[in-house]
């Protein structure tokens, strides 16, 4: 599995085109987030994608091949921190409404709306603290489920992507002895 | 370039911005959604070539860059005038050839409702251009063209769409041509570069051989490499693209690899300890059976376009960059090269296959197409620009026609395009009107794309055409009777007469059937402006040698040998 940050221009089109190339190239994409960034005009995806590094290579270099793409780091050896969001919808009333809240608890999400027949919860956390607390609720009925999926930031002090920048591409290099 | 503003149309503004791109000609078809770009070009000083069939603008775009080294320009207009250019498209992204094309699109308001004439073409488009862009407001036409250029040209070079609304061709913009300058910095893309020290790897090999490919000419890079192969004195194979790109008549120059190269090619290939891969990608054509490529050889590939690294064949050092470049920063660190026992060598393997070659068998009195090339090639000094289809001819020519110079051949490659050449000619005349052009293409290929005839007689160009008639879909045919047991499915191909049909476009024809006849035939289609030969050859004749799809790369088919008789070896 290989993680990639990908800085893109905020243009109509851009997600069909990152979408299209992992197609064409039958690479398989795990998960696929994308939002704003600090940077106005630019958005940043975070795409897993099922390969090696090998493979992270070729995708990294495919990647830059898209004019709108202006940097992509491979972060899948750079220490990260990883989110998932989801919103979980359980039916719960009486006595299992007392378990799904103390579950609530012990995993530090949220119950954000209240129904006579359901509760909703926010978690945020590791993929598998969401998928472990799928597992706890589901006895208890879940009813309707949404994840963002993997959003992933690298830790310490980064170089923001600059519009325009020549990147430095990490991860792709082999630190190697090729000498031009 | 001034930096004067005017207020244009988006139309007005196109044609501005393609003037000052250095566009003189532009191959097209009108239509509705574009009517206003063509209004607008009367106006300027840009030559037209009407085609008959938008395939075709895209082609002669492509011949056009091939030749001249230019961007090349096509026009359609929305809807089908753009699906038609799908192909040619397509074609130009697999081989790497700058071509800017240029489509109307139905009103940005009507833009989503099926309206007349209406299609996605930037969807339709986006896997085989290397950008499209959607332009619907007329101050962005300026920077859409400037962009289109730059992309086509810079880096690996490739097609680019601009797709224009009717809205943004009629409406007013304020052209400014400093300020639409496309952000060069942010188009740079970083090279990397791994594995391996190439120079140490070169210095240190005994049995090298360079790979040269399309990106030896693309680069601008032959001096370079003739630099390089002399002085460490390493041959020279090259793939189909690359000819051209290395003298035919070099001593060093070995000829074509892969699955129609030379024997002593493969051979070669099977047994050296290193290959330096020059601007080529190690196609499925040129490497048989990747699994048993070269396995006795170090590998280094150098291509401007990282995302060939590692695709296919794994190497130990790949760089990344401008072949020339690289070239010439290896240059004063590569030992001068004594190899001689090596190069006897191949030359020892090549004694074989001159035993087994179609022109030095006896006479049978058959016309073979590969002896009608190499008389061309004979004829001509092989100083034409050769211009071939897809199918057996393409190989037989890209044998026997010995290119001495970048740039004298131009063939469809990797998509393999059958209907590519008399287009791509007609591109390629207009870009160089001082050279002899020559059309070489199958009876199949040729009716594909006929309608042609027509734009080259209302251009008034001098392009020779040479039909390769066998009455099959020859390639086809060749794999149905080597791996289909000669069933011959919908291989069979019937034609008109050609040289009558040349003739009712007003063009000179003929028909040749005997070998004697070939010189007087091209001798006189020399003199005429535009000029067709039927050569009736040999029907079932096969293209040699052949490396079965898949197989490994020095398993090849032979043409049998007059001296000792085998089957396959």
């Amino acid at each position: 599995m290989q993680t990639f940050a990908v800085y893109v221009d905020n243009k109509p089109g851009v997600l069909n085109r990152v979408a299209s190339l992992f197609r064409r190239r039958a690479f398989n994409i795990e998960s696929l987030t994308v939002g704003h960034t600090e940077t106005p005009g630019i958005s940043r995806m975070t795409i897993v994608v099922d390969t090696d590094e090998r493979g992270g290579r070729l995708v990294v270099a495919n990647l830059y091949k898209l004019i709108p793409v202006r940097r992509v780091d491979n972060i899948t050896d750079v220490p990260t921190i990883v989110r998932d969001l989801a919103l979980i919808k359980v039916s719960a009333t009486g006595d299992a409404r007392t378990q799904v809240m103390q579950l609530v608890d012990v995993y530090r999400a949220r119950i954000v709306d209240v129904s006579p027949e359901s509760l909703v919860i926010e978690a945020t956390g590791t993929e598998d603290k969401i998928d472990s607390l799928l597992e706890v609720l589901r006895p208890y009925g879940v009813g309707e489920m949404v994840r963002t999926g993997r959003v992933e930031m690298a830790r310490g002090t980064t170089t923001p992507a600059r519009r325009g920048a020549r990147a430095t591409v990490v991860g792709l290099d082999d630190a190697g002895a090729g000498s031009v | 370039m001034s930096s004067d503003k005017q207020t244009l149309t988006g139309a007005q503004a196109l044609w501005d911005c393609l003037v000052r791109e250095g566009v003189t000609v532009v191959f097209g078809y009108p239509g509705g959604a574009i009517l206003p770009a063509y209004d607008a070009m009367l106006d300027f000083p840009i030559r037209h070539v009407l085609v008959r069939h938008e395939q075709g603008a895209t082609h002669m775009a492509d011949g056009y860059a091939r030749a001249t080294g230019k961007v090349g320009v096509a026009v359609a207009t929305s809807g089908p005038g753009a699906t038609n250019m799908v192909t040619g498209i397509a074609t130009a992204m697999m081989d790497s050839s700058p071509i800017v094309c240029i489509t109307g699109q139905v009103g940005s308001a009507l833009i989503g409702s099926d309206a007349f004439q209406e299609t996605d073409i930037t969807g339709i488009t986006l896997p085989i251009t290397k950008h499209n862009l959607l332009v619907t407001r007329a101050a962005d036409v300026a920077p859409a063209i400037r962009e289109a250029f730059a992309i086509a040209a810079n880096g690996r070079p490739g097609p680019v769409l601009v797709d224009i609304t009717k809205d943004a061709q009629l409406g007013t913009c304020e052209l400014d041509w400093d300020g639409a300058a496309p952000d060069l910095e942010a188009l740079a893309r970083p090279g990397h570069s791994m594995g391996d020290d190439p120079i140490e790897l070169i210095n240190a090999a005994r049995r090298p051989l360079i790979l040269a490919g399309h990106g030896i000419i693309l680069g601008g890079a032959e001096a370079a490499l003739q630099a390089l192969a002399e002085k460490a004195q390493i041959p020279v194979a090259m793939t189909l693209l690359g000819i051209g790109g290395f003298p035919a008549s070099h001593p060093l120059n070995l000829g074509m690899m892969g699955m129609h190269g030379e024997a002593w090619v493969n051979t070669a290939i099977q047994e050296a300890d290193l290959l330096v891969a020059l601007g080529m990608r190690f196609d499925d054509r040129v490497t048989g059976n990747i699994k048993t490529y070269a396995l006795n050889a170090k590998k280094i590939h150098v291509d401007i376009d990282p995302c060939e690294f590692n695709k296919t064949v794994k190497v130990d050092s790949a760089v990344s960059g401008s072949v020339g470049d690289v070239l010439r920063e290896w240059m004063p660190h590569v030992a001068t090269g004594g190899r001689s026992t090596w190069i006897d060598h191949i030359t020892e393997l090549k004694g074989d296959s001159a035993v087994r070659d179609i022109q030095n068998l006896p006479d049978d009195g058959h016309l073979y197409a590969a002896h009608v090339i190499n008389d061309l090639w004979r004829i001509t000094e092989g100083k034409a620009v050769v211009v071939t289809d897809v199918g057996q001819h393409q190989m037989w020519e890209a044998q026997y026609y010995k290119h001495e110079s970048p740039r004298s051949l131009i063939t469809s490659g990797g998509l393999g395009t059958m209907g590519f050449a008399l287009p791509a000619a007609i591109g390629a005349k207009v870009g160089r009107p001082d050279a002899e052009v020559w059309v070489v293409v199958g009876d199949g290929g040729f009716q594909m794309t006929m309608a042609e005839l027509a734009t080259l007689v209302q251009e008034e160009l001098d392009v020779k055409i040479a039909v390769i008639n066998n009455g099959y879909l020859g390639m086809v045919r060749q794999w149905q009777e080597f791996f289909y047991q000669r069933r011959y499915a919908a291989t069979p191909i019937s034609g008109p007469d050609f040289a009558k049909l040349a003739e009712s476009f007003g063009l000179h024809g003929a028909t040749v059937t005997t070998r004697a006849e070939v010189a007087g035939a091209v001798a006189t289609a020399r003199k005429c402006r535009g000029a067709l030969i039927d050569f009736r050859v040999e029907q079932e004749d096969s293209v040699f040698p052949m490396v079965p799809a898949g197989a490994d790369l020095d398993k090849m088919i032979r043409r049998p040998s007059p001296i000792v008789e085998t089957a396959a070896d």
